[in-house]
């Protein structure tokens, strides 16, 4: 399958009418620009193949074959500040297949055989359907999805270099992804390479649901940004009240720290349309440190795959510690996991070190002892957070927490 | 019954009571009624009144006529119920009643306590704790006094074990031995009295040492069943046996013979002792079928045939050990106690009593290891003149002479009296009990507690029949007898917890015994093991004991060590191999699978690889 090329916009320019934009989205889809960071079904099959080619030339000449892994551990993690996210080094871990690994190297094998075949077949597993296929592989089947699940991870790892992630692997998480909704029309192809177009706008109370592979999507949208919720309660009041239509956004709920699918589905939009991304989260460690961090720039323990992930141009709407005393906000009390959180995050994250602002902000949070839910906007009344909050604060952008 | 102070107390008076009427049915003529088990259940008013009449029935001396009033103050409450409501004042009345109490009416009370009086009521001292336990006490009492009486004649003992189940909680317990048979005359007081026989007073390793046991035993079955116990002995094929049937009399400690005869046995020499007892059959940690199997364990030289109630077929034995060594073991000496041993009341009760007429002799010849110039230094070093008369010597005198034995070099006592089972023995009989892939044990050189020689023998099986996720089991012997209570209070239980046998690579749960199917054996062997209680359950824990036993445990804990090492190289040798054989052809059929090759070449990668690992291995 050849791969299907987008162009961002160079130039992102300021919002403009609603009927402009769609156009301006469509010609830009349609522009042939720089390639997409991921590789194709080709490419993923051809590394697979030549992975194995070099294992199996090296048991031809009497040698041990090894496979080489970045090593996934926070030592192996730094921010890059230039490209926004959390980047694993350059260590590698070199497998060498001895009699103490034959078991995991059979496996990595033999996963890597059940990945060719998934996209051969344009098909996929999820990670637990592959747990289960490897009931058939007698002595080297996984006793447990741990394994399993650790196994694939090196998979990814091995073929991250190669900027190939396991949802291009085709094997997806099973973990439900998010909803969007808003002014955003998705191209999707079902496994009979039927297309179909659909609107965003178009799923009355309801929204659209970001499947577990978002890549060979194609998207055209006239918003001008992305506002990401982080509870399913305030997505569905903003849904309901076509907030979309109001601020000519689209609306995704991320339900607490955004899956992988989420978080890619948004670096798309963000990429491929220059669209700004914003994040209302709860105010507390959690929120900033967790669901908004992961969302920016990454994990660090997932870091080979943080390139695909991450979405740098992500920024902090609210609720910020300064909200909790501009807006008078009901708080509760910071328990103790909390202030380890935020500590923790002003000592080792580098993500946080790196930014002043960022600092201050927990710092007034840690001191002021408490936290606050997006959901206490609603002491002002039901239907504060859309005519009050969110457009005062939508007004200066520039305000939002980097 | 109760088991308050007043229930023991009245048990005691009926059981001396009901004696009393054995006695007097036996010489009737007639044989001693049945004393049924429900007769001891009578409600207590009964009791009381035959209590009460047993005094008047005797001949009142001031010291026995003194329980009268006191039992009949503690029977009023009952009489009158209405007073048990208001406490208060029927306190005050009992005080007016016993008032005025005086140094007078106190003595008059004051009185001679007999042993088996103390011991009837205190049976729990003496192992008759609960039913399980005095069936299982019955058993040992018996078949230690057998295997003593063996090995002291040299016979290779035959001992045969026989306990029949009577009714739901009725039990006779027979034993026979082949030993040297016991002298009709003294046949009553080794049955009938409590503290006689012939270890007490010496210094020997033998199984009993307090001369308490076996009457014990009579003495409960009495008190529970009504019935005397039942001996027939006969010393030589030359003479016929005699048959006896002994009562104790509790309150004189003293025999009551019920009968006496000559009659047929089929065996040339030897004992036979059957006793009836209230009792329950048990299986399990403390059963005597376990006892059974522990004596084997310890005494490899004895042949041991046993009969379980629970048989199912009258006639078969439930188990048949027969003696795994014709060898005896080594003759014990006796020995004279060591000087360190004694403390000041005893070496002063013995300069009372010696029959020398100096003290450097007394020294010489009551201890071991003190010779006459090691007498007269001792002298001169305390001050006293080594000729002084020993019964001349005042308190003050032998204070000093304690300290100063303390304080002098003393060669260790002599240890040719202590006779350990041997390695190999110890061994070959647990490899009997208990089929394990690894056995090994430790015979420690003898060493001295207290002035005390002994000497501890260990032994380990691992691997056993046992439950691997289970704490070891522990044998615990005291002069090859099994102790099977109070496992928590013994210096081996102590020794063996406090033992690092995580070291050794066995689990190991702190303050815990070790886990694994491990059988741990300790045997204490001495002239006189220090038992916590009269009932010889445990051992105390003197340091120098638990010193060695820990040695020994260390010892044997290296050896099993280093066998659990290896074992787990090989288990680890052979699961690589099996790894290479296993996983090998995944990896060529993955390989297949995304290269497209075909069958040989995928055979050729197998065979490559598989020498590619075997190579690696061995490097």
């Amino acid at each position: 399958m050849a791969a299907r090329k987008k162009t961002p916009g160079k130039t992102g320019g300021a919002p403009g009418k609603k009927g402009t934009a769609i156009k301006k989205a469509v010609k830009r889809a349609n522009t042939p620009g720089e390639r997409r960071v991921h590789a194709s079904d080709a490419e993923t099959v051809r590394e697979i193949t030549t992975t194995a080619e070099r294992v199996h030339d090296s048991i031809a000449k009497g040698g041990r074959p090894d496979l080489a892994l970045p090593v996934r551990a926070l030592s192996n993690v730094s921010y890059d500040e230039k490209r926004g996210y959390l980047e694993i080094g350059k260590q590698r871990k070199v497998r060498t297949l001895s009699v103490n690994t034959v078991k995991s190297f059979a496996q990595t094998l033999r996963l890597m055989s059940l990945s060719k075949e998934l996209v051969e077949g344009n098909d996929f597993a999820t990670k637990r359907e592959a747990y289960y296929i490897s009931k058939n592989w007698d002595d080297a089947k996984f006793d447990d999805q741990v394994e399993s699940d650790a196994t694939m991870d090196d998979i990814e790892a091995l073929f991250s270099v190669s900027s190939i992630n396991r949802e291009q692997l085709r094997f997806y998480a099973e973990e439900h992804s998010g909803s969007v909704s808003g002014p955003l029309i998705v191209v999707d192809r079902d496994n009979t390479g039927r297309v179909a177009r659909i609107d965003c706008t178009n799923f009355g109370s309801g929204s659209y649901s970001v499947p577990n592979s978002v890549e060979e999507l194609d998207f055209e949208t006239s918003a001008d940004f992305v506002l990401l919720i982080e509870t399913g309660g305030m997505f569905q009041r903003l849904q309901s009240h076509r907030f979309w239509e109001r601020s000519n956004c689209i609306l995704v709920d991320m339900g607490g720290v955004p899956t992988r699918s989420v978080r890619r589905f948004v670096r798309r939009l963000s990429d491929e349309f220059n669209l700004p991304v914003y994040a209302f989260v709860d105010c507390d460690p959690y929120g900033i440190a967790n669901i908004y961090r992961t969302l920016k720039v990454g994990s660090g323990s997932a870091a080979h795959v943080n390139k695909f992930f991450c979405v740098p141009k992500a920024h902090f709407l609210g609720v910020t510690p300064q909200d909790i005393v501009d807006y008078e906000l009901p708080t509760h009390e910071l328990k103790d996991v909390d202030v380890k959180r935020a500590k923790d995050a002003l000592k080792n994250d580098p993500f946080f070190k790196g930014h002043p602002r960022w600092r201050s902000a927990l710092e007034q949070l840690i001191e002021m002892g408490v936290r606050a839910e997006q959901q206490a906007l609603a002491m002002w009344g039901l239907n504060y957070v859309i005519d009050e909050y969110l457009p005062r604060k939508l007004e200066n952008p520039s305000q939002f927490l980097p | 019954m109760s088991k308050d102070k007043d229930g023991d107390a009245q048990q005691s008076f009926l059981f001396a009571a009901k004696a009393t009427a054995a006695r007097d049915s036996s010489r009737g003529g007639g044989a001693p009624k049945a004393g049924k088990a429900s007769k001891r259940e009578t409600p207590r008013s009964k009791t009381k009144t035959k209590t009460k009449a047993k005094p008047k029935s005797k001949a009142t001396t001031k010291a026995k006529a003194k329980p009268k009033p006191a039992r009949a103050k503690r029977a009023e409450p009952a009489e009158a119920p209405e007073a048990a409501e208001a406490p208060e004042p029927r306190k005050r009345r009992a005080r007016e009643e016993a008032a005025p109490v005086t140094a007078e009416t106190m003595s008059a009370k004051q009185r001679d306590i007999s042993v088996s009086e103390f011991f009837a009521k205190n049976r729990h001292l003496l192992g008759f704790d609960n039913p399980a336990k005095a069936l299982l006490t019955t058993v040992k009492e018996l078949v230690d006094n057998s295997l003593d009486a063996c090995d002291e004649a040299r016979i290779p003992a035959e001992i045969e074990v026989r306990i029949d189940q009577l009714a739901e909680d009725r039990f006779r317990v027979r034993c026979i031995d082949n030993g040297p048979g016991i002298v009709p005359k003294n046949i009553p007081l080794v049955f009938g009295k409590l503290l006689y026989g012939s270890k007490f007073h010496r210094l020997k390793m033998s199984r009993g040492q307090q001369g308490i046991g076996v009457s014990a035993a009579g003495m409960y079955g009495l008190l529970t069943t009504g019935h005397p116990v039942r001996v027939i002995s006969r010393t030589s094929p030359k003479k016929r046996a005699h048959l006896f049937e002994i009562a104790i009399d509790t309150q004189k400690n003293h025999p009551a013979v019920k009968r006496e005869e000559e009659v047929d046995w089929e065996h040339d020499h030897g004992t036979q002792v059957e006793i009836e007892l209230e009792a329950s059959y048990r299986k399990g940690q403390h059963s005597v079928d376990n006892y059974i199997l522990q004596i084997t364990l310890a005494n490899p030289h004895a042949s041991i045939t046993y009969w379980a109630p629970d048989r199912p077929n009258n006639q078969e034995p439930t188990h048949k050990f027969e003696r795994v060594t014709n060898d005896l073991p080594p003759a014990t000496a006796e020995i004279k106690p060591h000087p360190y041993g004694v403390e000041l009341g005893v070496l002063m009760q013995m300069l009372r009593e010696t029959k020398l007429r100096n003290l450097s002799g007394f020294l010489a010849s009551e201890f071991s290891r003190v010779s006459i110039r090691l007498a007269t230094e001792i002298c001169e070093a305390a001050g006293i003149p080594s000729g002084r008369k020993p019964d001349a010597v005042g308190r003050p005198d032998a204070e000093k002479l304690h300290k100063t034995i303390a304080a002098t070099k003393i060669m260790t006592p002599p240890t040719d009296c202590i006779a350990p089972i041997g390695e190999e023995l110890l061994e070959r009989a647990m490899k009997a009990i208990h089929p394990a892939e690894f056995i090994t044990s430790q015979t420690r050189r003898p060493a001295v507690y207290r002035g005390n020689p002994f000497l501890v023998e260990v032994a380990l099986a691992y691997g056993a029949d046992l439950p691997a996720d289970e704490s070891g089991l522990v044998y615990r012997y005291a002069n090859r007898v099994p102790l099977q209570y109070q496992q928590g209070a013994c210096a081996v239980t102590r020794s063996v917890m406090t033992t690092d046998w995580k070291k050794y690579g066995l689990q190991h749960p702190k303050g815990g015994l070790p886990v694994g199917p491990l059988v741990v054996l300790v045997h204490v062997a001495s002239v006189w093991v220090p038992f916590t209680s009269e009932s010889k359950e445990a051992i105390a824990h003197y340091p120098e004991i638990i010193k060695e036993i820990k040695l020994g445990l260390q010892d044997c804990g290296r050896r099993l060590g280093i066998h659990l090492r290896r074992r787990k190289r090989d288990a680890d040798e052979a699961k690589k191999r099996d790894y290479i054989t296993r996983y090998i052809p995944h990896v060529a059929a993955a390989l297949q699978e995304i290269l497209g090759f075909d069958d040989a070449e995928r055979d050729r990668t197998i065979e490559t690889l598989t020498g590619v690992l075997e190579r690696s291995r061995k490097l």
